[in-house]
């Protein structure tokens, strides 16, 4: 056991707990998972003034310790220390958002009876000075009984003194002697505990002007019956032209990479397994995927702004009547916009979904939503079929058609939501409740961070799952070895080529090649596997030096026709081609049977969207 | 004194909360009101409607703001002081 100490922080959702987090630790993070339950473990290490390290641990923000969500509970088991995989913390930080201090102090009046060391972080008190308010922490340490340190997490303001306070509650003397004194929540009066809070802030708040309406003058506008739509359509059409359109560059500068390791390789090696394992796997499949690296952290980086900015509760609150009449809520916008970068954390953040029913509804169609994964896909296929025309001011028929994509998705995941909701997932109707945070301008570095930690996990995906699929098929591929005299081509006649048989078959009628059956197998693994898959396939089949240096986009151009692209285009927008989100899906709703249904009406949706798209341009003659 | 529900109070205007329903709504419900400072006595406004059928609220809870929508706004019973 580690003689280190462990301090957690704890506070309402909205309170800057994690910003205090990387304020804290700074970029030593690690996250990792708790035992059995799919809520991240955020874990960082802080050197304290005297050059003690203590581990600190950020727990999800809860507003009480009776839990509503699988999150709360991780919380509450961690303070009371019946988390498994978790040692009771020695002390608390509560973090508590000053221009609130009536709602936040009922939850840290709750924690500090818990018997555990407890220091509070009177957060953003820049904001409560914004609206007017300011607070006396002297005061308001001496009503609760421990000490309080004004912070501004997000201007690093009030860190030093904060982890004075925490030095003072670590010291060895008082370390593992304290026992926690309250066990669960069902002790605690509610309404007593409110009242009690509101009665301490009442006197630690010092003076209350008139506040400048600054959030209020947002809301004009972000919440206006008829400009807040039209802002919020407009924010996502700028996000999607932004994916394409800021990504050139950088998205260069990686295949000019990729083309120097190629033909590097080439030169200092000699024929053989090796280097078609090494050019063909690794570089060009890897290579193909790394690409779009660009263009999904400029997703993410708009998503992580207006989560950080505040817009996103506002964007929730504008959809919540649209939603509700496919029987969802507003709640279920955070998780399905979330699946624009990822189903995975999108079916997390479900979680906050009080309706059992409204809950697995967004699970079920949370894969719709164009993920980041298919992005390659999509924009190779663009990239190779659809001309780079300007169609108006600033608008590309690229830009569009990727879009129109989106967009299919999008109707298709309600369309399902209004079918799921009448059949399976059948019950009340939900329900919205949401706090809307103040709006707040995000600090850059906490951006770098988030962004930071997604293209981690991307290039550990792109490290492991790509890497292992991508060089499975290769092997698949490249074996046996076709004679000479072979009337058919290297890929045809390997093993992959005699299993994608079979699958073509159903496949043909809605147009897709072998090649494409083929690629479908590994793409399983992750949908943007299908792209590395068709590079690593083309590859390996150009034995003629000049047809190998044609790319990908070349090779597509010579060997599908419209119809055939604009199939497979469809076949992406709805097939469940990922087996994490499986996997979550399977963790978060406990059993078989409905990842087993999500597989199923996906693949039926899919195959029916690109059999009739294929048809369709066949008949228009394209 | 009068007494009003809160989908019925006009926007920006603002009241003391009198009474809730809490059996009107659900206990999932119930409990996320009162975790967001619904209580007897708390002063509340409405700011917002949502276009679209006027549906949910965003009101002035205390010092926050909070999206209900209408079905949870006429459980909660307010007294607007008459002028």
């Amino acid at each position: 056991m580690t003689s280190i100490p462990l301090v957690a922080l704890v506070g309402n959702p909205n309170a800057g707990k994690s910003a205090l987090f990387n304020a804290l630790t700074g970029a030593r993070q690690k996250i990792g998972n708790y035992p059995g339950v799919t809520v991240e473990r955020h874990a960082g290490r802080l050197a304290l003034p005297d050059g003690r390290p203590v581990e600190l641990i950020d727990l999800p923000g809860a507003y009480s310790l009776d839990p509503s969500s699988p999150d709360e509970e991780v919380t509450r088991d961690v303070v009371t220390g019946a988390q498994a995989g978790e040692r009771l913390p020695d002390a608390l930080v509560v973090v508590v958002d000053a221009a609130n201090l009536e709602n936040h102090l009922r939850f840290t009046l709750q924690l500090i009876a818990l018997g555990l060391p407890v220091v509070v972080a009177l957060n953003m008190v820049d904001l409560a000075r914004r609206d007017g308010l300011e607070i006396d922490p002297v005061a308001l340490a001496r009503e609760l009984g421990v000490p309080v340190v004004p912070t501004v997490a997000v201007r690093r303001r009030g860190i030093a003194e904060l982890k004075d306070a925490i030095g003072g509650k670590v010291t060895g003397a008082n370390l593992r002697e304290i026992q926690a004194g309250r066990g669960d929540g069902d002790e605690f009066d509610f309404t007593l505990d409110a009242r009690r809070a509101r009665a301490i802030a009442r006197r630690a708040i010092v003076s209350e002007t008139p506040a400048r309406k600054f959030n209020q003058r947002i809301d004009a506008v972000a919440l206006h019956p008829f400009f807040g739509p039209l802002l919020l359509a407009g924010l996502l059409f700028v996000m999607f032209q932004a994916v394409f359109a800021w990504s050139e560059a950088p998205m260069g500068w990686i295949e000019a990479a990729q083309g120097w390791l190629t033909s590097g390789a080439d030169g200092t090696l000699a024929d053989g397994y090796f280097k078609s394992f090494l050019i063909d796997g690794v570089i060009n499949g890897v290579g193909s995927v790394l690409v779009f690296l660009p263009q999904i952290l400029i997703l993410f980086f708009f998503i992580l702004l207006l989560e950080a900015t505040g817009y996103m509760t506002r964007a929730a609150f504008l959809m919540d009547r649209l939603m509700a009449r496919f029987g969802l809520s507003g709640s279920s916008f955070i998780p399905l916009l979330s699946s624009f970068a990822c189903a995975i954390p999108g079916i997390m953040a479900t979680r906050t979904i009080a309706d059992p029913k409204d809950r697995l509804t967004t699970i079920l169609i949370a894969p719709l939503m164009t993920c980041s994964a298919r992005l390659p896909v999509y924009a190779i296929i663009i990239a190779a079929f659809i001309p780079n025309n300007s169609i108006g001011p600033g608008i590309g028929l690229q830009g569009v058609v990727l879009f129109a994509l989106y967009i299919a998705g999008i109707v298709g995941a309600m369309g399902a939501a209004f079918v799921l909701r009448r059949t399976v997932a059948k019950g009340s109707s939900a329900s919205f409740i949401m706090e809307m945070p103040k709006y707040q301008l995000p600090m850059l570095r906490d951006l770098v961070l988030g962004l930071w930690q997604r293209a981690w996990i991307f290039l550990k995906r792109a490290g492991t799952i790509i890497f292992v699929t991508t060089i499975a098929l290769w092997a698949l591929l490249s074996f046996p070895q076709a004679p000479e005299d072979s009337p058919l081509s290297q890929t045809e006649y390997s093993i992959a080529g005699r299993v994608a048989d079979g699958l073509h078959v159903v496949m043909a009628p809605i147009g897709f090649n072998e090649e494409i059956s083929l690629a479908l197998i590994p793409a399983m693994a992750a949908r943007e596997v299908a792209v590395s898959a068709l590079a690593t396939t083309y590859s390996i089949d150009e034995s003629d030096e000049v047809q190998a240096e044609q790319s990908l986009t070349q090779q597509l151009q010579s060997r599908w026709t419209l119809p055939t692209a604009l199939a497979f285009l469809a076949w992406f927008v709805f097939a469940p081609q990922c087996l994490s989100t499986i996997a979550v899906t399977r963790r978060e709703t406990n059993s078989w049977r409905w990842p087993g249904f999500m597989l199923l009406y996906l693949f039926v949706l899919a195959y029916l969207a690109a059999g009739a798209t294929y048809w369709t341009a066949v008949a228009l003659g394209l | 004194m009068i007494l009003v529900s809160l989908d019925d109070l006009p926007l920006r205007q603002s009241a003391l909360i009198a009474a809730i329903n809490w059996s009107a709504l659900s206990p999932a419900d119930a409990k996320r009101l009162r975790e967001l400072g619904f209580d007897e006595g708390v002063t509340v406004k409405p700011l917002h409607r949502a276009p679209f059928g006027r549906d949910p609220i965003a009101c002035k809870v205390g010092r926050m703001t909070i999206a209900v929508r209408r079905a949870h706004a006429s459980a909660i019973e307010v007294e607007v002081p008459v002028s």
